[in-house]
């Protein structure tokens, strides 16, 4: 199978122009003429997919003015990784991941559909195929977007967007050789996590002398295990949408036989309900997944911001313990000091970075709310026009 | 005749609940309203089975371990007739003790369901389809099942002028079919097949679960018997059966015994159907109708597309469900983030997306309910339909393969007549005359029997052939406009977004 697929998709190329606007969906960025960052051209190819990010921009510190290099997911990965551990950028909002371009159900299709095809009739085949096709295309879309969405973040941030390793990523325009993490990386990964969130926990045990952090903490655990909840739920309505069309493709090749109208009617009712299906895909359970992750980012800010408190409570105390028996003195002083910077700085920022998230969150579900309703308005109307319309034709026919 | 007989699902043996009494089996109870309306010249068939849905719940009456059949509990059923436009249905929801009367129609003119009946009586010889056969309206409404002691039993209301309510047992329904099929079904007359028994539902009910899967089962079986007797009284011969009308008319009718699936009678069904199946393998018959011949390779055709279609209904209202249980509980999620969201224009937003996914919801419900009744059970009932037609196709063969023995066996006889005649034994040789001229009347006979029901099955087809077109085309029409239904509710639902206005900021 992995020939028809290699033939059906290889080299599939989409200029993504269009689709830069999907980009903003999620969010809502302003960007401004002197970084502009956007996914120009995407390849997909066997298990992989390049992406050619393209960057116009007037500082000072790129060589060119506008260029374009080509990135792989795993870069995309490096980058965010690098933000993450850079102890500078503690106190921000990491723009989260964008997640790995997985084609795998939609191969797993092709290959069923493959293996079916004696079963079938011939035009069954093709609507199958194209159905497939169509689904395989969205999911392209989908994880350019993605990446996208990523890199804009990026770029609207006044302090990320200054990062060294970004201005290599955007420019550097051979292969920035970031191998994926080996088996024993990904072991320390996990160990570290497992580490971190245990660490969260007694982190998130202590109290907050700002009230305001300590009400965004609640709010954002809240929020995001529900973000969570309602994402996975609309994600299976979106599956069961999906999954009713191809019962009409039967029925209407069945009543082909007798009402010929009838199969029509149901071939049409199909692709809007798939459109609906799509459509809800795209406003609701893409929005839900997007902002999942990134309140997970901000608890990952919060967290961090725990832990300089913590570090910082800790210093105070071993500073006591220190003047108390009189030794250390200055070691203790420091490291106080530093732990006390560390954890204003979070401080400050955080609560500019938390205040920002609120006010892109608000945006971004008015924005996508409102075009979902507009959106299943028209295909109710679109729907309730072809069925009337076929019910008349039908009744005038006795 | 027993092949066409609905083979009792062979889980029937092993049923536990097959006490003494032998109704053991389910029975269901529902209240039949047969009106009749004088409409000579309607173009539209009499109001769809389908309309006669009523919405009522199932009584659920204490199961008495009391034998008694007449021990009808006094707490009466809600009766509802439905068809006649004068009528709103009566819908209720859920069982209610509470005694609702009928509210009688209003007396239809007189018009004796007899005396359009006679416009059908016309010569078989005559194959000409009478288009003004058609003005005869007959509605039936099976409504109200209700469990009575051990047993349901089903109340039927009859016509003659008036509104009459009969009570029937299930097994009466089935046991008018056993008879109308041995009766007509070998001389060529398609028999509209009864409503299948089914072991799991029916002790569900039996055992007094309040649940909705019960409800649901009674509920399918009410319209399925409903859409049974609309089939069986359209049939302008089949009316006029006496059994037919005893059905339809008197109160008490002797039980149906033959019914039951353990019975001799029953087993005797299972060991002729086999023994059919055998000799339908084995019989090789000239076609010399090339009508028949491709008639038979058509209703082949269209069972195949039929069960297809029939499944993917099937899958399409399954689907459905599915749908509308994960909307749901995607509503609640909704609301759920609604509440921890702090930016209370959104929060309130987002509250009425859940209201709205909610409503949604019960509309996919209600979808799958109409898809469902409407679409799949038509194609079900098609689908038995088909297969009492071939039924009919293959008594046609069954016949003419009699007559052919018939014909060898005269043949045969004829040699040894003449053997013997050279033999010069007179008294064996009138015997062998005798019996000569005997079956040279069977021969004859077998000949006739076959034209007639060659002829019979003709026009039974395209009868049916017309039947069918309607009832798809009403059902069909009737299925799309509740899509267009459910669509205009979408749009009401949707329309809670004064756009842009709401997440003010």
């Amino acid at each position: 199978m992995g020939s028809i697929a290699a033939q059906l998709f290889s080299g599939l190329s989409r200029d993504i122009k269009s689709g830069s606007s999907l980009g903003s969906v999620n969010v809502d960025l302003q960007t401004d003429a002197t970084l502009q960052v956007d996914i120009s051209d995407a390849l997909s190819e066997r298990d992989k997919v390049k992406f050619t990010v393209h960057t116009k921009s007037t500082l000072p510190n790129f060589k060119q003015n506008e260029f374009s290099v080509v990135r792989q997911h795993e870069e995309f990965i490096w980058l965010h990784d690098s933000f993450v551990e850079n102890e500078e950028y503690a106190g921000y909002i990491i723009p989260p991941a964008p997640p790995r371009p997985d084609f795998d159900a939609s191969r797993e299709k092709l290959q069923k559909l493959g293996e079916g095809e004696g079963s079938m009739t011939k035009e069954e085949f093709t609507k199958m195929k194209q159905e497939l096709e169509a689904e395989y295309l969205a999911i392209f879309k989908k994880t350019v977007a993605m990446h996208e969405v990523f890199l804009c973040r990026v770029a609207a941030h006044p302090v990320l967007r200054k990062d060294m390793n970004f201005h290599v990523f955007l420019e550097y325009n051979q292969d920035l050789s970031v191998r994926g993490k080996n088996k024993r990386e990904k072991m320390e990964d996990f160990f570290k996590n497992v580490v971190k969130s245990a660490d969260g926990v007694l982190v998130a045990g202590v109290k907050d002398v700002d009230d305001f952090f300590e009400h965004e903490k609640t709010f954002l655990l809240e929020y995001h295990n529900r973000v969570k909840d309602a994402s996975s739920k609309s994600d299976r309505m979106i599956r069961s949408h999906k999954s009713k069309s191809p019962h009409c493709l039967i029925i209407s090749t069945c009543l082909g036989k007798f009402f010929l109208k009838v199969s029509e009617l149901f071939e049409k009712t199909r692709k809007i309900e798939a459109r609906v299906a799509a459509d809800e895909d795209l406003k609701l359970a893409d929005l839900l997944k997007y902002y999942l992750r990134e309140s997970q980012a901000a608890k990952d800010l919060l967290y961090r911001r725990g832990r300089a408190l913590v570090d910082y409570e800790n210093a105070n105390k071993a500073l006591d313990k220190a003047r108390a028996k009189n030794k250390d003195v200055l070691q203790a002083e420091t490291s106080q000091q530093v732990c006390c910077q560390k954890f204003e700085k979070i401080s400050e920022s955080a609560k500019q970075e938390l205040i920002d998230f609120k006010t892109r969150r608000v945006a971004a579900f008015r924005k996508n709310l409102v075009e979902l309703a507009e959106l299943e308005l028209k295909h109710a109307k679109g729907n309730l026009q072809l069925l009337q319309s076929c019910v008349g034709v039908l009744k005038g026919d006795t | 005749m027993a092949a066409e007989m609905e083979p009792p699902p062979l889980g029937d043996a092993g049923q536990t609940d097959f006490r003494e009494i032998e109704d053991g089996e389910g029975f269901f109870v529902s209240t039949v309203t047969i009106l009749e309306s004088p409409e000579p010249s309607s173009p539209d068939p009499p109001s769809m089975p389908a309309e006669g849905i009523s919405t009522n719940g199932p009584k659920q009456e204490d199961i008495s371990l009391d034998d008694d059949p007449e021990d009808l509990f006094a707490e009466a059923t809600e009766e509802v007739s439905l068809d006649s436009p004068e009528r709103e249905p009566i819908l209720s929801d859920g069982p209610s003790p509470a005694i609702t009367p009928v509210t009688p129609t209003a007396m239809l003119t007189p018009r004796m369901g007899l005396g359009t009946a006679e416009m059908f009586e016309r010569s078989l010889d005559e194959l000409e389809e009478d288009e003004s056969g058609d003005t005869f309206d007959m509605h039936i409404a099976v409504s109200d099942p209700e469990k009575v002691g051990t047993f349901n039993t089903t109340s039927m209301t009859i016509f003659s002028k008036n509104e009459t309510t009969v009570r029937r047992r299930f097994s009466d329904f089935l046991g008018l079919h056993s008879k109308l099929a041995s009766r007509y079904l070998h001389i060529g007359y398609i028999v509209p097949p009864a409503p299948e028994k089914s072991i799991v539902g029916m002790t569900k009910v039996k055992v007094g679960k309040e649940d909705l899967s019960s409800a649901e089962f009674v509920e399918k079986r009410r319209s399925a018997l409903e859409r049974y007797l609309m089939r069986t009284v359209k049939h302008p011969i089949l009316l006029k059966d006496p059994d037919v009308m005893m059905f339809l008319e008197s109160s008490e009718l002797p039980r149906a015994v033959s019914t039951q699936a353990l019975s001799g009678a029953g087993i005797l069904r299972m060991v002729n159907k086999a023994a059919d199946a055998v000799n339908k393998m084995t019989i090789k018959m000239n076609e010399s109708d090339a009508w028949f011949e491709e008639k038979h390779q058509q209703f082949e055709n269209l069972d195949l597309q039929l069960r297809k279609l029939h499944a993917s209904v099937e899958c399409l209202v399954c689907h459905r469900k599915e749908l509308s249980v994960n909307t749901a509980s995607f509503a609640k999620s909704a609301a759920m983030l609604g509440n921890s969201e702090d930016h209370t224009a959104l929060s309130r937003a987002l509250s009425q997306l859940a209201e709205v996914e909610e409503k949604i919801d019960q509309l996919h419900q209600d979808q799958a309910y109409a898809d469902f009744y409407l679409f799949s059970e038509l194609l079900g009932d098609y689908v038995r339909l088909i297969t009492a037609v071939k039924g009919v196709f293959d008594h046609r063969m069954k016949t003419w393969s009699k007559w052919q023995d018939t014909q060898l066996l005269l043949q045969k006889k004829r040699e040894a007549e003449s053997k013997l005649q050279f033999a010069n034994k007179p008294d064996k040789l009138q015997q062998a005359q005798d019996e000569i001229k005997e079956l040279e009347g069977k021969v004859q006979q077998g000949e006739k029997d076959f034209e007639l029901i060659s002829k019979t099955i003709r026009k039974e087809v395209s009868r049916f052939e017309k039947e069918r077109v309607k009832d798809f085309k009403v059902v069909i029409i009737k299925y799309l406009e509740s899509l267009v239904q459910t669509q205009q509710q979408v749009q009401h639902i949707w329309v809670w977004i004064p756009i842009g206005s709401v997440v003010g900021e």
